[in-house]
């Protein structure tokens, strides 16, 4: 968007709301912040924001996903986990209060497929669980606890039994799930 | 040229599908170009519809198969794209052409069967229909061109747009496939093409108002898609960018197109109508906008959601909740109740009831009387006591005594809804109940809670997920094995032995100082000190901070999962609190017992004092008694309403005074607790032996569980006491208030979180249950009371009543007309009430047992959904595997043949390895070469379904091919049932079907 402008025009204003699940207050407020992070960035006409710039933001910074979470919601060609205001904003509206079960349910699904690849396998799963057991060693599972856990949850969630958990059992999981909604936001 | 790319690239199928089709598309068009002229426009809607159909067809075939790079396909696109437009026109001379060659070469082929002969001959009859029919309506169409011509500007540039619009629409659909298989993208994109072609000419019709119903509806489903795609863009999950040229050019589309979908008169309303709609939409937003907007605190309490998780925010979230219903509780009562009293009503000191007695006047403005709410705040509009009987006050004529009962009555009825409404929905958004059958994907999933940004709390979520994985894979291992069950059942039975007997021991312990307490007021407060005069609250207060703490102790005994230990700890001091709530009632039953008593006596004292006031003063004139007592010298009944409202003593009032050392204690102990705390173990630590920030003292976790009980605890005190006492409700609006600010201060700078999870959503319904049970044991002995006791004589606006809802009885004799007395007296007759209660309790048990019917079905459906999905899954991939070890053996086959025979035509039974690749062999074959061939192999085709619905049986093949461009379809065919195709077999497809 366009570099410094501190005011978002009208009418593009009223389109992110038809697209976002923000409203018009959390719009500016993304924009508000978005701007601060630019002032920072080198140069005040880059329309992205480095990913680490980004992650300097309280709401991620402890997250144990920041980096996937960049690396998803990014549309840089760099694939360097940059994010324009538009990307943002998409990461926003994902994480917001109202977005539906649906599209929470798929970036999530994005963000733990580490690999990229459209499944969550057995790698993905242990680097999932290890970045929710957090980096030190007296939290981190052993390894053949490590192995018991992800037969379990393959044996919950792979309703077909090839190996891997997919996007559509991933959802199947995830919309029976009490708390998924409740705890899948971030909020500015 | 298609033959050596196909060759070339064997790994790619679905691309050079593409690109080889595209090619011979352009080799066709070249040559038509060359030889024929005629008949340009004639076929343009069927070209179009047959290639819709035929790319449906090959993607539904290559849906199944990888999926292919973007790149690649773009390109395909883009070519596909570039023919489509130039040479749709002429596309469809060549297939009359091709179709005269279709013929040739059958008569050229005298051994082709004469089955095939006749599919083919009735095709190109069915063609000849179709070729008449639609000269017809290109007739008409042209009829329809003319006109417009004739007729008017306007519509020639309406027809522009539209073929703009189309063409971007095209664009818009290429971009869009990413989760979408890219072939099936096309096919939409190319029937999207047509559509809007089509949509083209009727555009340019419809303006002249002579659209026919199909093509308008046609129009109107495209529209309506559109608009579809506006309101639901937010819900997918594409890129920015992508929807905001999705929606820009939507909603162009749609602004073009709508306008002109009404006719004639209709037309400028039905543009009306859509500015309305959108001027509709942009006020909705608007207030959206403002409603978020004015939520209270809502920042507040994001910004401890962001520090501390979802569970200590639903702890805020249900304190404003509270906040939103007593701030109507307060409305009612301020509005209807003490805003008239004080402004209509007798002024202060105009009588008994609004005068403070003589001998309290001395101390009626000491604050420490103030503060028990006795002295001037006792008779003032905030107390029962103060109202006045009189029926209507002011030049209003409001009924106040009416108004007093209602609003009573009508805050408990409000509070009912509202709790049991709010319930309902939390149940709905709960659902389908508990499943535990993805305990460890959830917990995988959808532990992390998103909003933590303190990195402490981080630490402690990691280690509390960590541990429930733990817990979770320890758990699973001892389901498999027994545990010693007896002696955690003998545990369990004895920690419940044990508190049972705590909470009899509080409870009489409560009921014992109570007693005790009443004793004192009785011989009079003023002997007494500090600690005989406030005992009540302190041993309340004592309880409330000491059980639970041996409650959490007990539990360690019963070895309960940590989510069930929490909640029978909280039923345990709900249950410690109610118990104490509880005698703390009946004491005061008590009291209110002993003050009917003491009424008794000053009613036939006040007789005695009257008939003495009248002979010590009446004798000089007999008629006119001179009433000049000053009113605060009128001895007075106790008015055990009031003291309800203040509940013991007449100079304290209880339940303020309660919520009042309740709300203190709080505060002192958060002060001295947490702050205090938090000062001295971020300073000392510096220099301390140990760490004192994670060893002994630690930080205070805000405790959620215990704050939420108190929260409750304290509205169930509010609505028992709030018809006694009008300013109760002010009174805890206050304190939330300040509770609010003070605790989200507290929270933010003095506390940590709470390692144990405790999770919102699930326990939400749970605090309102709780809340809702409080709700009736506190309306309970309100309500006894009204019904049950006689009014006070002198005081409150029902005094000389016999009961206090006799106010509506009298309201119903003089302000309402007769015929209504007696209807509402026939209507209270128990004859009547009798069968109307016994019809309420037979509907609710008719609506129970269907909801619960409802349920049950709900549950078996879901059950039936989820392994017919189960059951799918697992067929597709069944099928899956099967057509892939297919595949796999007809390649082999297939090289095993190339190798081995040279004859095409005898390899039926020198290729037999296996069944089916040897039919799918056979079958190729033999509609391409030896049509005789593929006869029998269909015939001899093993009833196998997964085969059937995968990979294409041959018999169904050759109809499909029948109706399509022969060359391309085999060509896809070919490709689809032998990926890896050898060269030769190729080059005999083509070398039969191409023109070349």
């Amino acid at each position: 968007m366009g570099g410094t402008s501190t005011k978002l025009p009208k009418d593009l204003l009223s389109e992110y709301q038809e697209l976002t699940f923000l409203t018009k207050q959390e719009i500016l407020l993304a924009h508000k912040i978005f701007s601060e992070l630019q002032d920072r960035e080198n140069g005040p006409y880059s329309t992205r924001v480095s990913m680490e710039k980004i992650l300097t933001l309280p709401e991620l910074k402890s997250n144990p996903f920041q980096k996937r979470i960049c690396h998803v919601f990014s549309t840089s060609d760099m694939k360097d986990g940059s994010l324009s205001f538009e990307d943002f904003l998409d990461l926003l509206s994902a994480f917001s209060d109202s977005a539906t079960l649906e599209i929470k349910s798929h970036y999530a699904f994005r963000i733990f497929d580490f690999d990229d690849d459209g499944t969550l396998d057995a790698r993905d799963l242990e680097k999932l669980v290890n970045s929710l057991t957090g980096e030190t060693d007296d939290t981190r599972l052993t390894a053949e606890e490590m192995r018991q856990l992800i037969s379990n949850i393959l044996e919950e969630s792979d309703i077909d039994k090839d190996g891997t958990v997919n996007l559509s059992e991933f959802q199947h999981v995830i919309s029976r799930s009490p708390d998924f909604v409740s705890s899948f936001k971030i909020v500015l | 040229m298609p033959r050596h790319k196909l060759i070339a690239s064997e790994s790619d199928v679905s691309i050079e599908v593409d690109e080889g089709k595209d090619n011979e598309f352009s080799l066709y068009y070249v040559e038509v170009e060359e030889n024929s002229k005629g008949g340009k426009e004639k076929q343009a809607t069927r070209d179009g519809k047959r290639r819709r159909a035929r790319n449906g067809e090959v993607s539904r075939r290559r849906a199944s198969e990888k999926r292919t790079t973007n790149m690649a396909n773009k390109r395909a696109e883009k070519k596909h794209e570039k023919h489509h437009k130039t040479t749709r026109k002429e596309g469809e001379r060549h297939r009359k052409r091709q179709r005269r060659r279709i013929a040739d070469e059958e008569e050229a082929e005298e051994e082709s069967s004469k089955e095939k002969k006749n599919i083919k001959n009735e095709r190109t009859k069915t063609l000849k229909l179709e070729d008449e029919k639609e000269k017809d309506v290109k007739k008409k169409r042209k009829k329809h061109v003319k006109n417009q011509e004739d007729d008017a500007n306007p519509g020639k540039t309406k027809q522009k747009d539209c073929q703009d619009v189309p063409l971007k629409e095209k664009k818009k659909k290429r971009k869009k496939p990413e989760t979408t298989s890219e072939s099936e993208s096309q096919s939409e994109s190319q029937s999207e093409s047509n559509s809007d072609s089509e949509a083209k000419d009727n555009q340019a019709v419809g303006v002249l108002g002579s659209l026919t119903p199909e093509e308008l509806e046609k129009l109107k489903e495209a529209v309506d898609e559109r608009k579809k795609l506006i309101t639901t863009i937010k819900g997918k999950p594409w890129p920015m960018k992508k929807k905001l040229v999705i929606l820009r050019e939507s909603q162009e589309f749609v602004e073009k197109y709508e306008g002109a979908l009404g006719k004639g008169k209709g037309r400028k309303l039905y543009a009306y109508k859509v500015l309305m709609m959108k001027k509709w939409m942009k006020f909705e937003r608007d207030l959206e906008n403002f409603k978020t907007a004015c939520i209270p605190w809502e920042m507040k309490i994001k910004e401890i959601e962001s520090h501390f998780g979802s569970s200590v925010a639903s702890y805020f979230i249900f304190l404003r909740w509270m906040y939103g219903i007593n701030m109507i509780l307060f409305g009612l009562t301020f509005g209807l109740v003490m805003v008239p009293e004080a402004l209509m009503g007798k002024p202060y000191g105009s009588m008994p009831r609004k005068t403070v007695p003589r001998e309290e006047e001395a101390s009626a403005m000491n604050f420490a009387v103030l503060w028990d709410f006795g002295g001037y705040a006792k008779y003032s509009v905030l107390f029962y006591g103060y109202y006045n009987n009189q029926r209507a006050i002011g030049w209003l004529k409001f009924r106040m005594p009416l108004s007093y009962f209602l609003v009573g009555v009508g805050t408990v009825a409000y509070s009912y809804m509202v709790v049991i409404r709010t319930m309902a929905r939390n149940a709905n958004e709960e659902g389908g109940g508990d499943d535990t059958s993805f305990n460890f994907s959830w917990k995988t999933f959808t532990s992390w809670d998103y909003l933590i940004g303190n990195p402490e709390t981080a630490d402690n979520k990691f280690a509390s997920i960590t541990t429930s994985f733990k817990e979770a894979i320890v758990e699973e291992q001892e389901s498999r094995k027994d545990d010693n069950i007896h002696l955690t059942r003998f545990l369990r039975v004895l920690a419940n032995f044990l508190v049972l007997c705590c909470l009899a021991g509080s409870g009489y312990l409560i009921y014992f100082v109570v007693r005790r307490s009443q004793k004192f007021a009785l011989e009079g407060l003023e002997n007494y000190g500090w600690w005989e005069r406030n005992e009540v609250n302190m041993v309340m207060s004592l309880l409330g901070m000491f059980c639970p703490m041996l409650f959490d102790v007990i539990s360690t005994l019963e070895n309960y999962h940590p989510r069930i230990a929490l909640q029978w700890q909280l039923g345990r001091i709900f249950a410690l609190f109610l118990g104490n709530l509880y005698t703390f009632i009946i004491a005061l039953m008590d009291a209110i017992q002993l003050k009917r008593a003491e009424e008794e006596i000053v009613k036939k004292n006040m007789t005695i004092w009257q008939a003495n006031l009248y002979n010590g003063t009446v004798p000089d004139n007999s008629t006119a008694p001179p009433i000049t007592v000053h009113p605060a010298d009128v001895p007075r009944g106790p008015c055990w309403e009031t003291m309800v409202g203040q509940v013991l003593g007449k100079s304290s009032s209880e339940f303020v005074r309660l919520i009042i050392s309740d709300t203190m204690t709080t505060y002192i102990t958060l002060l001295i607790g947490d702050f205090i705390r938090a000062v001295l173990v971020r300073f000392l630590n510096n220099c301390w032996c140990w760490d004192l920030e994670y060893g002994f003292p630690s930080y205070s976790e805000f405790d959620v569980s215990g704050n939420v009980l108190g929260l409750i605890f304290n509205q169930g005190m509010i609505w028992m006491g709030a018809f006694y006492a009008p300013c109760l409700p002010a009174l805890n609006l206050l304190r939330l208030h300040v509770s609010m600010y003070l605790q989200c201060w507290a929270v933010m700078c003095c506390n940590v979180p709470q390692e144990r999870v405790f999770k919102a959503s699930g326990s939400n319904n749970f605090y309102m249950a709780m809340l809702l049970v409080i709700l009736f044991l506190s309306t309970l002995p309100a309500i006894y009371t009204i019904v049950s006791f006689p009014p006070s004589f002198d005081c409150g606006p029902f005094s000389g009543k016999n009961r206090m809802f006799d106010v509506i009885q009298e309201t119903l004799e003089t302000d309402f007309p007769a015929w209504f007395g007696k209807v509402f007296s026939y209507a209270s007759n128990p004859g009547l009430v009798l069968p109307f209660l016994l019809l309420l309790v037979l509907a609710i048990y008719y609506l129970q047992s269907t909801s619960k019917t409802y349920k049950r079905v709900n549950m078996e459906l879901k059950k039936k959904l989820q392994t017919q999905n189960e059951e799918n899954k697992k067929k597709n991939k069944l099928a899956a595997l099967k057509a892939a070890n297919e595949l796999e053996q007809a390649r082999k086959a297939g090289e095993q043949r190339s190798n081995s025979a040279s004859d095409l035509g005898v390899n039926e039974e020198s290729s037999s390895l296996d069944e089916a690749g040897h039919h799918r062999q056979a079958g190729q074959n033999g509609r391409l070469i030896h049509p005789s061939q593929s006869q029998h192999a269909q015939s001899s085709e093993p009833p196998v379904s997964s085969t059937h619905t995968t990979t294409r049986p041959p018999a169904s093949r050759s109809h499909t091919a029948s109706g399509h461009l022969p060359g391309t379809d085999g060509h896809a065919l070919w490709l689809h049932c032998q990926k890896n195709g050898s060269q030769r077999g190729a080059g005999k497809c083509h070398g039969l079907l191409c023109p070349v």
